[in-house]
């Protein structure tokens, strides 16, 4: 799909467009539909646009495999790791009205931060199961 | 009136993409008529007022689903094999089963009822309060981030362990055939 | 208790048992992954249709709305449609390891290769 020029084009063109519309999902997500996860697949799925049609050898080039297993990790501790620090301010687990002055700016931090993670590594995980079922074909 | 028209004519499109499904031995177009079900059932659920499910819906079925599942047919093998018997007995199955299911919606309030059971007790709650308690006009990014957080965190630990799991099977080096060296056995 | 209130549920259980009966019946493990998946489609079509108030529009507070769908489905279906699409990455990579150890993703003919061991 390389040598197609039309495809090689519009996907230069659409790609960063996926992208804004990824992050506006990610953090719209409080005011329409949207939010963590839907973010994290649409982002995914620049990457996997990517990978279709100039190979998955520049996917991997683009996204190196220890990117991918950060960004894995990394949302998931995310998650976690603010219910841990709500439990130190005092709360319990995930109670995001310890994390600032007022309950509703807590509130609003935690779900920001919250949705942050669910976001990273739903993405991650996404491009990197895609590399694992494309990188198994034969060469 | 016009609602429950788009309403039957689109469950009425599912029906035959799934009965065409079933029928169907190429399974290249199997996946693509999948494709076509999870869209329409995005835009049931849109008709449905549940705009947060239909966007999830037609991002992972349709995306992530039919890409994953094209990329196993491109590795297992394009074509079912026909059965060698007619299948009567998942046929009874199946239809035994559909029958207690339909006995079973007898009992059920109407669609659209709201007197429903389910629109009681805690829904009401979260509704009225959440604009008090937290102040952001998604209900259901409230109720999932806040009020259900817990649920969220097993819900990313379970695509984290799928991840970790694909990683594990199918790895993420490239697979290069290996020639073996002077002296080496094939592998 | 009337058909035109029940009707939907109806059809969801015609959808519901389509893809049972692919799981049930199709040999090809490929084809029963898409099956499940369909399955799993029409479960979350009749729970969102369960959650839908007449006259009710979706979940988001704004100005003048006073009626709404019931939120709390729609928040267990996104989780069972991410979870879904979890254990469905699963199930493909395991047929995929399976057809390299088989050489095959029929499910009669690895059970025939098995029992000649």
């Amino acid at each position: 799909m390389r040598d197609n020029p039309v495809l090689r084009v519009v996907t230069k063109i659409t790609l960063p467009l996926i992208f804004l519309f990824a992050l506006y999902v990610q953090f719209h997500g409080d005011f329409g539909p949207g939010g963590g996860f839907q973010a994290g697949v649409i982002f995914a799925a620049g990457f996997i646009l990517y990978g279709l049609v100039f190979g998955t050898e520049a996917l991997r080039a683009a996204v190196p495999a220890a990117v991918l297993r950060l960004g894995i990790a990394l949302g998931l501790m995310l998650y976690a790791g603010v219910g841990v620090v709500t439990l130190g301010l005092g709360g319990e687990y995930l109670a995001y009205g310890t994390l600032a002055h007022t309950a509703a700016h807590g509130q609003h931090l935690g779900i920001f931060l919250v949705e942050l993670g669910v976001g990273v590594t739903v993405a991650a995980v996404m491009v990197a199961v895609f590399l694992a079922f494309a990188g198994r074909a034969d060469p | 009136m016009l609602i429950e028209a788009i309403n039957i004519v689109l469950l009425g499109m599912l029906a035959v993409t799934a009965l065409a499904a079933i029928r169907l031995h190429d399974l290249f177009a199997v996946v693509m008529l999948f494709g076509i079900y999870s869209l329409l059932a995005a835009v049931v659920f849109v008709v449905l007022d549940a705009v947060d499910v239909a966007f999830t819906e037609a991002a992972v079925g349709v995306g992530i689903s039919t890409v994953l599942m094209l990329a196993t047919i491109g590795l297992a093998g394009r074509h079912e094999k026909r059965p060698a018997h007619r299948p009567l007995l998942p046929l009874l199955v199946v239809v035994v089963t559909g029958a207690a299911l339909v006995y079973g919606t007898l009992d059920m309030p109407h669609f659209g009822d709201p007197n429903a059971p389910v629109h009681q007790h805690v829904v009401p709650r979260y509704l009225q309060r959440s604009a008090d308690e937290i102040g952001i006009p998604n209900v259901v990014t409230n109720i999932l981030a806040s009020y259900r957080g817990y649920d969220t965190l097993g819900e990313l630990t379970v695509i984290f362990t799928a991840g970790v799991g694909v990683l594990a099977l199918l790895g993420l080096r490239r697979r290069r055939r290996e020639r073996p060296g002077p002296g080496q056995s094939p592998p | 208790m009337s058909a035109a209130g029940l009707y939907n549920y109806w059809i969801v259980i015609l959808l519901m048992m389509a893809g049972f009966y692919v799981v049930i019946s199709s040999g090809n493990l490929v084809k029963k992954i898409v099956g499940l998946n369909l399955f799993q489609a029409s479960v979350f079509i009749l729970y969102i249709s369960m959650g839908k108030v007449a006259g009710g529009s979706a979940p988001i507070l704004r100005e003048g709305v006073t009626q709404f769908s019931n939120p709390l489905p729609h928040v267990l279906i996104l989780t069972a449609i991410v979870v879904g699409v979890a254990t469905t990455a699963l199930g493909l990579a395991l047929v995929v390891r399976i057809r390299e150890a088989y050489g095959t993703a029929e499910e009669d003919e690895i059970h025939q290769q098995d029992e000649s061991l």
